[in-house]
């Protein structure tokens, strides 16, 4: 009797083994597709403002060519100015500058998230924040505006 | 090769509040026991979380043990082991305390301290709280704290079908791996079973889907008896329709029920006179079965107001305003919101009685040890019994930490002097793979649908075991339901897949909660008397003389369940009148 | 015009997605069609699929409150707790139902989580305390310093987040939003000292500075969590830290 009770109970082993193995766990994983950026608004946004970080490293590179033509004699700076005015480089710097603005005010907006300022008992709401920092572009873009005009 | 066989000292089946306080107690009696913590649902998931009101225990100067202890005793219309009653309550601030310091976010006082909140039934007031989501936090704290112990290893969705048992002992269990359908023995030295209440026996509930009653079942198909299970706490204000819980904590901070007259109409249940601000004991503040037994008393003289998902009262926080709403029951706000568009700052919110807690369960004594050698049981799937016929608001997530613990600590004990397991073990791990591969696993045929079954027994039990019972209703019930035990035996299971097989789920569950139903109809049938949640038409009265004592529900074979009794255990407080207004 | 709308759906289409690994290693989207009832979130509708059309459809779920985090799914393209997302938002339908993204099916709607339970166990979420001082009395903590953390132990580990984070797709090992801002609930818990402890794993690569604080994980947050917000205040701090390191290295560090 025990030998029939052990011989079905290696059958019944076998049968749960092959269960267990049969219910190989195989997920499916989605692949990403490389437009992935563009499937969501708002990763869209995040794309672009991302990107408008070239046009910081485009107005330095600006800046810095400017710096060096003035180093240099008269006729390389006036010939500096001229491509400058070139529609090709107008244009390159107006799409630029709105990138730059773009740029500029996501940052602000996303200061409060990372500094929270408690005033006493209160947190200073993430509005205020994100205010005083356009407050302090608009007062020195105005300073900088003054000095040179 | 699957590994089919697993060893432990100590098994934890379930991971909700009692489950992982017990895991750490275990832990942090003898690092060297290994715990198997096995849940069917991730740990986080447990219904702990959707616990709002808060959890009681003395803290206030103004406050004493004995008057936490006789609001229990009288709260639970003196069902209450009166020893057990006292262990807990001196417990209770002890682990609390131990909770607060690790790290559970409780609302403060001005001055740092942990706050507390008046609560139904309590004299004084000594219930702490973390908002209005107490449980949430709770069982958020315990969880992550118990990651910090390497001795603890968990079965994430894993569905324990039966315990193993042989030479009279406890020594493990049988379970399916619900991604794999793998079924393997996790044997162990002593097991605790903390898987919670079973309110999806009933239609309308404040349970999650998972509070289907398991583990009560694993324990009284092994011989272990249920005790008090006719004793089903109805909640007073669910959201119709959902059965979304609304907290006690509303009534705490001052809310009014009121009929389709605006009345406050508990003033004409014996529970005292209507105050602008909340009285402790009294009106509102009352407990909680004679609530539900007022809301059906008034329906039967047509004050409630109808609506689409059955009749319902108000309840007005309107009065409250705007700062207290938002600062100490936000979740309320938020619940009504968006699963009934209403504001409660402005609107009144649409409430009827609910099922809400087992104060019955797996017989267990004061160290959370069942009858059964090596097994254990903690929280609401246990009683041991501290909530007699009603259970107070509060009282049960406390009870998780301070029979967590014990029971914890006890089966680690009895781990720790245990030399072996039975050689037997594999051969009765065979056995239950075959019973669940006949009946269950690789079933054919077979008529009845699944829904079909659970809406019967829902209809069984709503219709024969409610707030009022009477002999007929509860034969009536008796016999359907052993009809519907029938019937499931031709269930059809139309998923054969194994991997993540919720129907086979499903239909476990709902094995157990049949068997369940039928210890509830019986214990009923048997007690009759009216006391606390068990309110019977035909036998009005409490009855000492008779039924001071727990019902005893025993499982047998193809039959009824046999009912038994055992006496009450009264230390201090003989029994009394139950006031509550005067 | 709401209610008109409502009032004339009798059905709406649902389309599920399904994958069951037993037979056939491709998923597919299968139709159903269901009653429409103007109180029914989606998981009502799921169950109700469940209990009479189609028993093998498989997916998570218990408190249908919003606060067990269990029914996370993608409706519509957007991760959302099926138990909170009612069906008269997306009137005439269909709805679209997926697993929630960047997580291994397992089958159907369930997806695999074990590494999410291990990104969240690697930021040691619990209380370390140098000194085990106090045993019969609570920790001090005032309203205000309550207040200081309370928003990030709102977490329900719903996992939406991770849904959104288009990082988490891309570097897997990212620890993630839930798991920082769990992170962040301890560093800001007054009762906590283990800010040091937990440096390593946040600091690291695969810790904060994966963010790019695309921000979505706080949009679809049930609990505003703020998880982006956790993330770029620990990258000031970190920040901060390594200068004070740099300029005063005999300070308090």
């Amino acid at each position: 009797m025990e030998k029939f009770v052990v011989a079905l109970g290696k059958r019944l082993i076998n049968r749960v083994m092959t269960d267990a193995g049969k219910s190989i766990r195989r997920t499916y994983k989605k692949k990403m597709p490389i437009l992935w950026w563009a499937q969501r608004s708002s990763y869209l946004h995040f794309i672009i403002r991302e990107l408008t970080s070239l046009a910081v490293v485009y107005f330095v590179i600006i800046l810095l060519f400017l710096l060096r033509a003035i180093s240099q004699s008269e006729p390389a700076y006036i010939e500096f100015m001229a491509m400058l005015r070139s529609p090709a480089i107008m244009l390159l710097n107006i799409i630029a500058l709105f990138g730059l603005i773009f740029h500029s005010i996501t940052w602000f907006n996303l200061a409060p998230k990372a500094m929270v300022i408690k005033v006493g008992k209160h947190r200073v709401p993430g509005v205020l924040i994100a205010l005083a920092n356009f407050a302090g572009w608009l007062v020195i873009s105005i300073l900088i505006g003054w000095f040179l005009l | 090769m699957s590994q089919t066989s697993y060893e432990c000292d100590v098994l934890i089946i379930g991971a909700g509040g009692a489950g992982l306080r017990a895991a750490i107690s275990v832990a942090e009696k003898d690092p060297n026991l290994k715990i198997g913590v096995i849940s069917k649902v991730y740990p986080m998931r447990s219904h702990t979380v959707s616990a709002e009101g808060g959890a009681a225990a003395v803290i206030k100067d103004n406050d004493s043990l004995d008057d936490h202890a006789y609001d229990t005793i009288s709260g639970g219309d003196w069902l209450c082991d009166q020893d057990a009653v006292e262990i807990f309550v001196r417990e209770a601030p002890k682990e609390m305390i131990r909770l607060e310091h690790w790290g559970c976010p409780w609302s403060r006082q001005e001055d740092g301290k942990v706050a507390v909140r008046p609560f139904g039934g309590m004299k004084k007031q000594r219930t702490w709280y973390a908002a209005d989501k107490t449980g949430f936090h709770m069982l958020h704290a315990l969880f992550q704290t118990s990651m910090k112990y390497s001795s603890v290893q968990r079965y994430d969705e894993w569905f324990v079908t039966s315990l193993l048992v042989d030479e009279g002992r406890c020594q493990g269990a049988v379970a399916v791996e619900i991604a794999t359908g793998k079924i393997a023995a996790i044997k162990a030295r002593s097991v605790i079973i903390c898987s919670g209440g079973a309110g999806k026996v009933f239609p309308f509930t404040t349970n999650a889907n998972i509070k289907t009653g398991d583990g009560i079942a694993l324990a009284y198909r092994a011989g272990v008896p249920l005790k008090d299970m006719e004793f089903v706490q109805y909640h007073p204000t669910g959201l119709p329709f959902t059965g979304i819980l609304i907290t006690e904590a509303s009534r705490a901070e001052g809310g009014y029920l009121l009929n389709k007259d605006g009345y406050r109409y508990l003033q004409d249940y014996d529970l005292g006179k209507p105050e602008p601000k909340p009285v402790l004991r009294s009106m509102e503040l009352g407990p909680r079965d004679r609530l539900s037994q007022a809301f059906v008393k008034e329906a039967e003289k047509g004050r409630t107001l109808e609506g689409p998902y059955g009749n319902y009262v108000h309840l007005d926080l309107r009065h409250l305003g705007k700062k207290i709403i938002n600062e100490k029951i936000p979740f309320v706000r938020e619940l009504c919101m968006k699963y009934e568009n209403i504001d409660p700052i402005k609107e009144m919110i649409p409430v009827r009685p609910v099922v809400h807690y087992m104060m019955g369960g797996i017989d267990t004594d004061i160290n959370g040890a069942t009858p059964l050698s090596g097994l254990f049981a903690a929280g609401e799937c246990a009683c041991v019994s501290i909530n007699g016929a009603n259970r107070l608001g509060s009282n049960s997530l406390t009870e998780l930490l301070v029979f967590g613990a014990r029971a914890g600590e006890n089966a680690a004990k009895f781990a720790a002097n245990q030399n072996g397991l039975s050689s037997k073990l594999d051969a009765l791990y065979l056995d239950e793979v075959q019973r669940l591969n006949e009946q269950f696993l690789h079933k054919t045929g077979g008529t009845e649908n699944i829904a079909e079954i659970r809406k019967t027994m829902h209809k069984i039990m709503d219709e024969g075991a409610g707030i009022y019972r009477t002999n007929e209703s509860l034969i009536k019930s008796q016999n359907d339901i052993v009809e519907l035990k029938e019937r499931f035996k031709h269930i059809k299971i139309s998923d054969n897949s194994s991997t993540f097989n919720t129907e086979l789920i499903a239909t476990l569950e709902l094995s157990c909660l049949l068997d369940i139903a039928e210890s509830i109809i019986q214990s009923g049938l048997h007690r009759k008397e009216s006391r606390g949640s068990h309110q019977r038409s035909d036998f009005a009265e409490r009855d000492d003389s008779q039924y001071l004592s727990h019902s005893l529900a025993y499982k047998r074979e193809n039959d009824i369940p046999e009912i038994k009794y055992k006496p009450v255990v009264i230390t201090r407080w003989p029994p009394g009148e139950r006031v509550y207004g005067r | 015009m709401d209610d008109n709308l409502t009032i004339m759906a009798e059905s709406i289409t649902f389309e599920v997605f399904r994958y069951k690994p037993d037979e056939s290693s491709e998923p597919s989207l299968q139709k159903y069609k269901i009653p429409w009832q103007k109180d029914w979130v989606i998981l009502d509708a799921l169950n109700y699929i469940k209990d009479n059309i189609d028993g093998t459809l498989s997916y998570r779920w218990s408190c249908r409150m919003g606060v067990c985090g269990s029914c996370g799914m993608m409706v519509n393209g957007k991760p959302v707790l099926t138990c909170a997302t009612f069906l008269k938002k997306f009137l005439p339908g269909p709805i679209r139902i997926e697993p929630l993204e960047n997580f291994p099916v397992i089958r159907d709607l369930v997806i695999e989580m074990s590494d999410f339970l291990d990104k969240l166990k690697s930021v040691k979420p619990w209380v370390i305390r140098d000194e085990q001082d106090l045993v019969e009395e609570e920790y001090v903590q005032t309203p205000d310093q309550l207040a200081d953390y309370k928003q990030y132990s709102m977490c329900i580990n719903c996992m939406l987040c991770y849904s959104a984070c288009p990082v988490v797709a891309l570097e897997p090992d990212f620890v993630g939003p839930a798991a920082i801002a769990l992170a962040q609930r301890y560093n800001m818990d007054n009762r906590d000292q283990g800010n040091k402890e937990r440096m390593e794993v946040l600091n690291a690569d695969t810790g904060i500075w994966n963010c790019t604080f695309v921000g979505d994980c706080s949009v679809v947050c049930p609990e505003n969590v703020d998880p982006a917000g956790a993330i770029q205040r620990y990258k000031v701090e970190s920040a901060s830290h390594w200068w004070k390191n740099l300029l005063l290295p005999w300070g308090k560090g």
